[in-house]
């Protein structure tokens, strides 16, 4: 009877709860593993990280990007006016900040440069734990930091990005776009020269030499050839050239009767102003008049450029002088705060701020592919520019495209430029496998 | 021709620039032995003296301004005292005309900060190697560019030309050539102000006794300080006008290129490129080398001679000899961006060829 009993030693408990305790961990250890994700938040804030041009070619833009995130994290906070939260289609937020967590935030200086760009938005990442990226104001700068983000699994939010290659050939999954690009562009801008100077026109580019500029002057050759204008030279200019005389030079006898700009911020206002200082607009060329074209404008650079944009053409993602309820309420918000109107730039990344927020409310998590999915095919309105589409196939997204044009009689030093058409989104809407690239699937990081 | 005419003036104003930096960069190394890393900022210094001295003008009464309509009212605008004190249209001529008058300012103003720059930090330096010269003096550089930064913001500042100068000049018209030969007049106004201060500095050492004990000194120090001569007081004035003579440069070019505080580091390399293309130590080599290479620079950012030259060009055109030496440049020499690294291809050649540069002195730089 005694062999029959059971033994119960010290040894034999340790051994005993030593399995059944790594027994009952070891589920929760792999369900730890399979629920983790870059940067969960595990205090009561979440960290935002907001990557703009502080200094460069940019940094007007930059300047105005960050004071817009400053406004967006308020609102969704619960100070301030709310601004656009009052009139977004979707009510989730409820300005206690995004799934019950205060939104903080870090700031980096993206310096125009993708090496600095990715190093800061790595630090923000590494350093600061921001769970999302967002702002920039260069496509060389949002291409970089996209693929960053998709190596680190945290979400991107792109700022001000216009070429076709961040949702195009180098789209990711983890990355979003508000802003508008090249092809659509083309597509609004094109029917409006056309109408405004006619057909059989002799174009000059001057392109800033990266991915922006190539993807701009494509487009806008792609459009325009359409009734007949032919491009006669298209010429590289380094980003941050400054004295752009010795490029303007040649096109005065180059036989050419319109000048396409395609330069943003600093150098669009140098070459702009230059252009016209050299008397291009007051030149007749093949019975015609000289004309400039502008196809990305803003705001902002109308006036640095001062009276120089006085009647050119161009197109832009947003303009304050718009009339419907969101963008009245986003700029008497910015207005009050900063006594004076938001950019394009600043309207881009507020939008993408309140979006993201509003996603990862709806899905209840920052886990990039939950917080992807709820925003692809998310419509939605009340974000100014009318209603809104985030595509799933290339996470674009599509709205009216604003064509404007240089104010002749501004009412006031901020009413520099004139909507002249309201392209619907039908227009300038496009396949997505023209501009190739594939998504792949999202990375959650950790 | 009108191409080739248009080419040439932007290289020779653009040259100006180069030039006139490049002048005040080797006046310091020919007297103070002294690699000046520090010599572009005095230009970005020069540039925001015309941008202060716009501000100053600009000082007066704020009214307030109307709401905008859209919610908000904007910040008030100010009524400049110059514009009550002189009327409205002399009050706009005079602010309008802000960036040559700022000469007022940048003169004194430079001359004290060339004066207190080296008297305060470069003098300590005189018999130090060239590489803590260079260190000293970049790191200076940095300071005096964060300064402005902090003050000024990152943005770039326009500032206007003139009102009679802020368009453009039909020179071809005016000289019975050609139509489309246009340019400019702020540029045209800015090569001859570089030519008025490049011939003041020169009569200056060539025909002023100061002057003369000056390149006396910079030949033979040692000499002219055994005459009983204090050629150390004599080489903190021409520092002083060095940087008198960059600052002016900086400010005639604001309404060309918006100043913004990094804008002396990019013309740095250049001139340290035209200085040694030119011959270290050399000033005519310097003002030389500065047009030569600007020059160079605007020849080169043609994207196609063929073109230019034969805009609409027939098949018998194509055929011939002259097109086909253009279609060759076109092909083989004009490749995207060589405008950018022209200068310093320029500078290897002539360095392989001419190591002491193009008008250097023997015994400058080779111990």
């Amino acid at each position: 009877m005694s062999d029959n009993k059971l033994k119960i030693g010290r040894r034999s408990v340790l051994k005993t709860g030593a399995l059944v305790g790594s027994a009952l961990a070891t589920p929760m250890f792999f369900s730890n593993i399979a629920n983790a994700y870059t940067n969960e938040p595990k205090g009561k804030a979440v960290t935002l990280g907001f990557n703009v041009p502080q200094t460069g070619a940019y940094a007007d833009e930059g300047a105005d990007e960050l004071r817009a995130f400053q406004l967006a994290v308020e609102h969704i906070n619960g100070e301030g006016d709310g601004g656009m939260l009052n009139t977004f289609s979707s009510s989730e937020l409820k300005g206690n900040g995004i799934n019950g967590k205060k939104v903080e935030f870090v700031t980096g200086d993206t310096q125009t440069k993708s090496d600095a760009a990715r190093a800061s938005a790595k630090r923000m990442i590494e350093k600061d734990g921001a769970v999302m990226i967002t702002g920039g104001s260069s496509s060389g700068v949002a291409i970089a930091v996209q693929g960053l983000c998709q190596e680190a699994g945290v979400i991107f939010m792109a700022g001000l990005t216009h070429s076709n290659d961040t949702t195009g050939k180098d789209r990711r999954a983890n990355g979003f776009r508000h802003f508008f690009n090249t092809e659509m562009t083309g597509a609004a801008l094109a029917p409006v020269l056309k109408n405004a100077f006619g057909e059989e026109r002799r174009a000059y580019h001057l392109t800033a030499d990266y991915t922006w500029g190539w993807s701009q002057e494509g487009s806008i050759e792609k459009y325009t050839k359409n009734f007949g204008w032919e491009t006669v030279d298209a010429v590289r200019t380094p980003l941050g050239a400054g004295d752009f005389s010795q490029y303007i030079t040649p096109i005065l006898n180059s036989g050419a009767d319109v000048l396409i700009l395609n330069h943003y911020g600093k150098d669009m206002v140098n070459s702009l102003t230059q252009a016209v200082q050299f008397g291009l607009r007051d030149k007749q060329v093949n019975g015609k008049d000289f004309q400039i074209v502008v196809p990305l404008f803003s705001r902002l650079m109308a006036q640095g450029a001062g009276d120089a944009i006085k009647g050119i053409y161009g197109s832009t993602n947003w303009n304050w002088s718009l009339k419907d309820e969101g963008s009245k309420a986003f700029v008497k918000s910015f207005g009050s705060k900063y006594g004076f109107p938001p950019s394009q730039a600043a309207h881009t990344c507020y939008c993408q701020t309140i979006l993201y927020a509003d996603a990862a409310q709806r899905a209840g998590t920052f886990r990039p592919s939950e917080l992807g999915a709820a925003l692809e095919g998310f419509k939605f309105d009340g974000l100014g520019n009318g209603p809104m589409e985030y595509r799933a196939s290339d996470h674009q997204c599509f709205k009216d495209v604003l064509v404007v044009q240089g104010k002749e009689k501004p009412d006031s030093k901020f009413d520099l430029l004139e909507v002249v058409e309201v392209t619907p989104r039908s227009q300038v809407e496009y396949d997505d496998k023209i501009l190739g690239g594939e998504l792949g699937p999202y990375n959650d990081g950790a | 021709m009108d191409v080739i005419l248009l080419q040439l003036l932007n290289g020779l104003d653009k040259g100006g620039a180069y030039a006139l930096i490049a002048l005040g960069l080797t006046l310091v190394f020919g007297t103070l032995g002294i690699v000046n890393f520090a010599h572009g900022v005095l230009f970005m210094l020069g540039a925001f003296c015309a941008v202060t001295f716009n501000k100053i003008l600009q000082l007066g009464i704020e009214k307030p301004v109307a709401d905008t309509g859209f919610g908000f009212t904007p910040p008030p605008e100010v009524m400049p005292y110059v514009k009550i004190w002189f009327g409205e249209t002399w009050g706009d001529f005079i602010i309008s005309s802000s960036v040559p008058l700022s000469i007022l300012l940048t003169v004194p103003f430079m001359l004290l900060a060339g004066i207190v720059i080296e008297r305060g930090l470069i003098r300590f330096f005189y018999k130090r190697t060239h590489a803590a010269q260079i260190l000293v003096t970049f790191g200076l550089a940095i300071v005096l560019q964060e300064i402005v930064k902090h003050y000024y913001g990152a943005n770039p500042i326009p500032q206007t030309a003139p009102d009679g100068f802020s368009g453009s000049v039909n020179i071809g018209a005016f000289l019975g050539i050609s139509d489309t030969l246009v340019y400019p007049w702020w540029r045209l106004v800015y090569f001859g102000f570089a030519i008025i201060v490049i011939s003041a500095v020169f009569a200056f050492l060539q025909f002023t006794t100061y002057g003369m004990v000056v390149r006396a000194g910079m030949n033979d120090r040692e000499t002219v300080g055994l005459l009983g001569i204090n050629i150390e007081r004599r080489f903190t004035v021409v520092f002083g006008i060095a940087a008198v003579v960059a600052g002016l440069a900086g400010a005639m070019y604001t309404p060309t290129l918006p100043p913004d505080y990094r804008m002396g580091m990019d013309f740095l390399v250049l001139s340290f490129v035209v200085v040694v293309v030119g011959g270290m130590g050399s000033l005519s080599g310097a003002v030389l080398s500065g047009f030569l290479l600007g020059i160079m620079q605007s020849f080169t950012a043609v994207s196609s001679y063929a073109l230019l030259v034969f805009p609409n060009a027939s098949e018998e055109v194509r055929q011939g000899a002259f097109f086909k030496l253009l279609d060759f440049v076109d092909t083989w020499i004009l490749f995207p961006g060589i405008d950018q690294i022209i200068i310093y291809l320029v500078a290897v050649f002539i360095l392989l060829t001419l190591p002491r540069g193009l008008m250097g002195r023997a015994g400058v730089m080779e111990d």
